[in-house]
């Protein structure tokens, strides 16, 4: 089965971890960098991302996630995620990871009383996305070869670059598992990939 | 179309900060702080629980300069406290773009039998519980996030435990009753019939369950974890102790690493002196904040 792993340090992992297994794969919730030895794909979810960036740090997971993302296996990031991924931040000195060819803004659509929901359209995956923005960041620039899959008012809400995936919205808050499917056909596709190369 | 304020949003939020560290602060210097040590959100006030034990007299809404010092200084989100039942102290929080409001007993109430309409706010709120019952009628008020109300200010844990084990015991009493029991469970403990079946069915809160009231140590916060909590608040307990910076940084890594008990042995080594704490039975029944509101 495939297995794919929660970053279990802060924020939005249950939901996360329910979203999996609604879809038939094994999801589990990673606090020790040893635990990425386990999984085909992973997901970096929701939550606050100066919180999970000093906790990446304190527990040496820096360099153990870049290298899960360089070996060709796919990271999916939520809001928070999204940012972790950056290539770029605005307004900031540092990135973070620095594995997805994006430029970002934090809190782009404001504090969280204009925190909302919409239905978006994602393109080739699904239509009437019902999408909850909190706090929500949102993609300024992508590098050429990354594909924007989706847009709310002119802004970057969902890109893909490679192996990467990242959204600004929270699929794991609905029970609309379909964004969630389609990181899981991407890790599947990896995991034949890489068991030829 | 979007939506703003629905409720999956206000409790989305919550959801988002589980797992992680609230700290009380009362200036931009605190705030910086918190955030550096790796507190998911920080709440504005004028004084820390503690010291509003210690001055007695009302309590109100923190002064909105100090709470305005706070937004501008920090990234992460902003809560700010709104005394029981004032809807204006509310309203004016919100209008400043607070990211949570803590509807609390740790401020005089203004009213002593109706909390704030909270479904009517685009802002969402917190509110202390002691018990499901209260638990669920604060739900029941539009409270998209719910903390133990423990004992604020005395950085004694055992209030935090008592209502933590509490509200767990009744959660599995309700999963395990039928639904004409419920109903009788329902007149008894003052809760919505409606959101006790769902309890029942999901086999939890609708909502996310903080620990408040009462932590002071890296060990206290992994406690409150373990019975059951989805994160803590800690008022009193960082900027009332000997090393704040050293604090909170502890708090924060006992908090996620709860079960990791040689990572908390390291990291409560020299921390230095914990607030100072106050015996429950030393407080007079008019001194226990937890009281103030049913």
């Amino acid at each position: 089965m495939t297995k794919i792993g929660v970053l279990g340090l802060q924020g939005a992992v249950r939901e996360h971890v329910r979203s999996i297994e609604s879809c038939g794969s094994e999801a589990i919730v990673i606090k020790k960098k040893e635990q990425l030895d386990e999984v085909d794909g992973l997901i970096l979810p929701g939550g606050e991302s100066t919180t999970m960036r000093r906790l990446i740090d304190k527990y040496d997971f820096f360099d153990a996630l870049r290298e899960f993302g360089q070996s060709g296996k796919p990271i999916f990031g939520t809001c928070a995620g999204l940012i972790l991924l950056a290539g770029e931040i605005d307004g900031q000195k540092d990135a973070h990871l620095q594995l997805m060819d994006t430029k970002v803004k934090r809190n782009a659509f404001g504090r969280q009383k204009d925190s909302f929901e919409a239905e978006i359209d994602i393109k080739g995956i699904a239509e009437n996305f019902n999408a909850v923005f909190i706090r929500a960041p949102y993609i300024l620039e992508v590098g050429e070869g990354v594909e924007v899959l989706a847009v709310y008012q002119d802004k970057i809400v969902l890109a893909q670059d490679r192996h990467y995936l990242a959204c600004a919205f929270h699929p794991e808050l609905t029970d609309d598992n379909r964004l969630t499917r389609h990181f899981i056909q991407m890790v599947e596709e990896s995991k034949k990939e890489l068991a030829t190369s | 179309m979007s939506k703003t304020g629905t409720d999956r949003v206000k409790r989305g939020m919550a959801e988002m900060q589980k797992g992680g560290v609230i700290m009380d602060v009362v200036n931009a210097e605190q705030a910086k702080i918190a955030e550096e040590a790796g507190a998911v959100a920080v709440m504005a006030l004028e004084r820390v629980p503690a010291d509003i034990r210690a001055a007695g007299g009302v309590a109100r809404m923190a002064d909105p300069r100090i709470v305005e010092e706070v937004m501008n200084a920090v990234s992460i989100p902003v809560m700010a406290k709104a005394r029981i039942g004032h809807i204006v102290e509310a309203r004016v929080l919100e209008s400043m773009g607070v990211d949570y409001i803590d509807e609390s007993e740790v401020l005089t109430p203004a009213d002593e039998v109706y909390h704030i309409n909270k479904r009517e706010f685009t802002v969402p709120f917190v509110c202390g519980c002691r018990n499901l019952g209260e638990a669920v009628r604060r739900i029941g008020e539009g409270a998209s996030m719910l903390r133990t109300k423990g004992e604020p200010g005395t950085g004694n844990i055992v209030e935090a435990v008592r209502h933590m084990r509490k509200v767990q015991a009744q959660i599995r009493e309700v999963v395990a009753m039928s639904d004409d029991e419920l109903m009788v469970y329902a007149k008894e403990n003052g809760a919505p019939y409606e959101l006790l079946l769902e309890i029942k069915k999901e086999g939890r809160l609708p909502v996310v369950n903080f620990a408040a009231g009462g932590i002071a140590t890296p060990a206290d916060a992994a406690l409150m974890m373990q019975l059951g909590a989805d994160g803590v608040f800690v008022g009193s307990g960082i900027f009332k102790s000997s090393n704040p910076q050293k604090y909170a940084r502890a708090i924060v890594e006992a908090t996620t690493h709860y079960e990791d008990y040689e990572l908390i042995a390291e990291l409560s080594k020299d921390l230095g002196d914990a607030m100072p704490g106050i015996e429950m039975s030393t407080l007079a029944p008019e001194q226990r904040m937890q009281d103030r509101s049913q």
